[in-house]
């Protein structure tokens, strides 16, 4: 009888492990998850509340997909991990066998300890269900009129668009003295800082969160601010200051732990036939500058093609290429290819240029001693993940890339360049440095 | 489910509509009411005065609309709310305008004189016709037909939509390009170059109404024989438009879909696709995305494109028997030179496209091309014209006159193809099927492009390496209903014989990874196993694996 490989949870990385699985084998593939009957990309769920999508259209692959292709689902929650029967305890106390388990459990939002983090109307954003809670705590500016969101990242600024789609007041408390500048030069925190305001959020930088304050229900009625103590009404606290792995039932499982589940680069855990990927997986150091756990969609579906060669019998290190991401925030596209950091690190300089229209930016990241290009962060301009990739390869000078970026230019047809401007500022800077 | 409540019009944000898009639509209602009025026969007065405001009324009222939608917005994607928005999400608004519109076509299609149509004193118009007779006789110097009002509505659509769309779409320049070129083609082309020319004609000249944009087989009578007489009769300027027509069939439209894909036409050029992609744009994401679909689609545009080159060559082969002094060819030599054709196209392309052609698709061109072939055969021993058909037998006796078999066909195609499809379905089905679903399941022209794009054409929509995150906004918003994300999320490319190069899932993805191209042939379609950002030798391994 073929080997049964189980996968806990059903996301970008689980799903990929089980399609490349199959695409490898025909051992039996089952998949379980807690949170819905079917992969859908939690990416998306933003738009389901915006209208611009409907929960089905959030589903990469149609339903019969997965009997096509001999992947059995299970909805159940696991409780427990009993390695060493090799059995999976559910909720329901039922039991499941495997001989091969694959951990893709994803992560929840972090809760740092704030008094009333837990009343009704608190919450954070990132499963179906919390998707739910949102459009019953916040279904309109009448039921929900005002919102306060807590964490200056890439869920904090997604939340806050989508309230605001429904044209809810939002107020948003970033404990940075500039948004996301842990990750962002100045520059582009600065133009991303306006373009909030810009869309009439209460943006409120360099200010933490004291407390939440709940009315006679234990609904949050206000929060207060660390700083100032000021008191503002609301309705609904979205806590977005980041995600950590979702581990806690595995706490007593003998599977070793950091933040996340602790694997080796072929993605195996301590113990034998226990592999870990995506967002729970917890590298022991952090590959190529990368950090220990990545939080990313691609680097879920990069660990899942890796750990599905090792279980077919290829084993693989998990290898990812150069770093590379993308985000929007708005109305505001950003990519970013190789590493550019919020402050240059030692021998490090950047060439910053931004567009008057102040959408519209880039910086690049080079080794002052010898010229290298070691990165680009760009704004509401589109680049090529190939031609960057091969850039950084073949380890370019940032000379080099400034004159050749037209030829990286991912933009729609007809749309104005900016390669022109953006050399004679780079050549202009060069001259008075 | 709860996450999916559907708010009515009088809702919350986004659904509700602010105090200028209320103005907008009452201009505009209060434009589309003068007409009816008229048609109801309500004696209006001058008919000059109040065609004059009722268009210009329509007109304002869809671009105070827009001003109210987008003015005070800033650049960026505009679909907060299609899905909750009663009139886009197939709601009781979108059900309402379903019908009125479908209703619209039938009347304007088979009931043309209860709009008016010849109904007064000596034929003379009366009712909604008669509302734009002084704009017909402005523009080609005669009364006005149910099909000059269609053609005057239709412009106005595509303008006043159009703008709407523009404003839409402020922060993307391909999107605004395009929606000008089918603005233009439609004014100049469709409207009012065809309706001036009319006036060039007398007793001893005429042209048919030629829109020089409109190709076969999309109009399907293009080679009607009451059409090519007129056009030889009207000697050099009558034969210039026929052979620019043949021309545009077999040279300038294969070369500018080879080039640029068959976007040219279809939303950059096209009336149907005009109207679409501006009055239709609301309903782009209604269009079935499932595996399903599509397969009744392949089935749907080719059977069509099958039964309109056979009709086409029928409808030819039939009058070339009675003349053979007027027409160059007989009955026999073209058919015998239109098979060789159809023959030695197929033989070279599953020759040089034998690896790109899957099983399936090639069983369907052989099927195609034998029953083409077949029925070519039958023409040339038959006497189509002969053939008596009762139509009694098909209308469960509604109609008991007897037609010849070549006149039923084209009767059918007429009614069936032109009429009920691209009309009745095609349009006033936008808000039920989405608003290109004439153009995906029925247009033989865009089967035809859709051939060439699908194996000549440097034409692709590229993916940007690993960057998709598998929203499905692509997919959501395609107007075709191409499963844009399942291609994004393996990083291939895009090369459907369905994409019309709308550039929208472009637009609406989140992560800059899509982009319209014209590019080399060379690596154009190209199927990969794992994504750029993984260790390289490991794609090398998996792409090779599958390769061999």
């Amino acid at each position: 009888m073929e080997e049964h490989i189980v996968i806990i949870g059903n996301g970008i990385s689980g799903v990929t492990t089980a399609r490349h699985i199959r695409k490898l084998s025909d051992k039996k593939i089952t998949i379980i998850s807690a949170e819905t009957d079917h992969f859908f990309s939690r990416t998306a769920l933003m738009y389901i509340y915006m209208g611009h999508m409907k929960y089905e259209h959030t589903k990469p692959y149609e339903n019969y997909f997965w009997k096509k292709n001999r992947i059995e689902l299970k909805r159940a929650f696991v409780k427990n991990v009993d390695h060493a029967n090799k059995q999976l305890q559910f909720a329901d106390d039922t039991t499941m066998s495997y001989d091969k388990l694959v951990l893709a459990v994803g992560s929840k939002p972090n809760k740092f300890g704030w008094p009333g983090q837990d009343l009704e109307g608190v919450q954070g954003l990132y499963s179906y269900q919390d998707l739910e809670k949102l459009e019953k705590n916040a279904p309109n500016k009448s039921a929900c009129n005002r919102a306060v969101i807590v964490g200056g990242g890439l869920i904090g600024i997604e939340m806050a668009e989508m309230l605001r789609s429904r044209d809810i007041p939002v107020t948003f408390l970033v404990r940075e003295k500039s948004f996301w500048n842990g990750v962002l030069p100045d520059g582009e925190s600065g133009m991303i800082n306006r373009h909030i305001k810009n869309h009439h959020i209460d943006l409120r930088l360099g200010t933490n969160l004291r407390e939440i304050i709940s009315d006679e229900n234990g609904r949050a009625r206000a929060i207060v601010i660390g700083e100032t103590g000021e008191e503002i009404p609301c309705n609904v606290v979205g806590l977005t200051a980041g995600v950590s792995p979702n581990i806690d039932f595995l706490r007593d499982s003998g599977i070793e732990l950091g933040r996340g589940i602790k694997v080796n680069r072929m993605l195996e855990t301590n113990i034998p036939d226990i592999y870990a990927v995506g967002d729970c997986a917890e590298q022991h150091e952090g590959i190529n500058g990368r950090r220990p756990i990545e939080a990313v969609w691609y680097t879920g579906r990069m660990m899942g093609e890796t750990v599905a060669q090792t279980i077919c019998g290829n084993p693989r290190q998990y290898n990812p290429g150069h770093w590379f991401n993308s985000a929007k925030f708005l109305d505001i596209e950003y990519q970013t290819y190789g590493w550019v950091f919020s402050k240059p690190r030692e021998g490090e300089t950047h060439f910053h240029w931004k567009h008057t229209d102040d959408t519209k930016c880039i910086t690049i990241n080079t080794e002052a001693a010898t010229g290298k290009f070691i990165g680009i962060n760009n704004f509401g301009i589109r680049m090529r993940h190939e031609v960057f990739d091969r850039w950084l390869t073949e380890e370019r000078s940032t000379d080099y890339v400034v004159e050749h970026l037209a030829e990286a230019n991912f933009d729609p047809e007809f749309f104005k360049h900016f390669e022109k401007d953006i050399i004679s500022t780079y050549k202009s800077q060069a001259v008075t440095a | 489910m709860a996450i999916e409540r559907n708010m009515s019009l009088t809702g919350q944000p986004p659904v509700s509509i602010n105090t200028t898009q209320k103005i907008g639509v009452l201009i505009g209602m209060a434009g589309l009411f003068i007409l009816l009025l008229a048609a109801l026969g309500v004696d209006l007065g001058s008919a000059a005065l109040w065609l004059t405001i009722s268009l210009t009324a329509i007109t304002a009222g869809v671009i105070i609309f827009a001003k109210g939608a987008y003015a005070h917005k800033l650049p960026g994607i505009k679909n907060d709310g299609v899905w909750f928005k009663s009139m886009s999400s197939r709601g009781v608004l979108g059900w309402i305008a379903g019908i009125v519109l479908t209703g619209f076509y039938i009347i304007l299609y088979f009931y043309a004189g209860v709009l008016g149509l010849g109904q007064g004193v000596d034929g003379a118009n009366t009712g909604l016709i008669g509302l734009f007779d002084p704009l017909s006789y402005l523009l080609k110097g005669s009364a006005a037909s149910e099909w000059f009002v269609y053609g005057t509505l239709y412009t106005i659509a595509i303008l006043a939509f159009g703008v709407k769309f523009m404003w839409k779409y402020k922060h993307n320049r391909y999107e605004q390009l395009r929606t000008i070129s089918v603005m233009f083609f439609q004014t100049a082309f469709a409207f009012v170059i065809p309706e001036l020319m009319a006036r060039l004609n007398s007793d001893t000249f005429s042209l048919p109404y030629n829109d020089i944009k409109l190709m076969w087989p999309l109009n399907y009578y293009a080679f009607d024989q009451w059409r090519v007489d007129q056009f030889i009769n009207a000697q050099n300027i009558g034969l210039f438009f026929l052979i620019l027509g043949i021309v545009t069939i077999f040279v300038i439209s294969p070369f500018l879909t080879y080039k640029y894909g068959k976007r040219w036409y279809c939303s950059w050029v096209c009336g149907c696709g005009g109207l679409a992609e501006t009055a239709g744009d609301p309903y782009r994401h209604l269009s079935s995305k499932k595996m399903s679909a599509w397969k009744l689609e392949r089935w749907m545009i080719n059977a069509v494109l099958v039964f309109s080159v056979v009709m086409t060559t029928a409808v030819i082969s039939t009058y070339l028997g009675y003349d053979s002094t007027k027409y160059w060819f007989t009955k026999n030599t073209f058919l015998i030179s239109a098979g060789a054709f159809l023959v030695i196209m197929f033989a070279i392309v599953a020759y040089f496209k034998r690896d790109q052609l899957k099983n399936d698709a090639f069983k369907g061109a052989v099927i195609a091309l034998v029953i083409t072939l077949a029925s070519f055969v039958a023409m040339s021993y038959l006497r189509f014209h002969e053939i008596q058909i009762n139509a009694a037998y098909f209308s469960f006796g509604l109609n008991t006159n007897t037609y010849g078999l070549d006149g039923a066909m084209r009767t059918f195609y007429g009614f069936g193809i032109g009429s009920i499809f691209s009309g009745v379905i095609g349009t006033g089905f936008y808000p039920i099927l989405g608003n290109r679903v004439w153009c995906r399941m029925g247009c033989p022209m865009a089967g035809i492009l859709g051939i060439q794009q699908r194996l000549f054409s440097k034409f692709r929509i590229t993916t940007n390496g690993g960057q998709c995150i598998s929203c499905g906004n692509c997919s959501t918003h395609c107007e075709m209903g191409i499963d844009v994300r399942s291609y994004a999320q393996k990083g291939e490319n895009i090369v459907r014989s369905s994409c019309v190069g709308c550039g929208v899932c472009s637009a609406v993805c989140p992560r800059g990874v899509l982009k319209l191209e014209n590019d080399s042939l060379e690596g154009r379609i190209n199927p990969t196993e794992v994504l750029l950002g993984n260790d390289v030798d490991l794609m090398d391994y998996v792409n090779n694996k599958n390769a061999s």
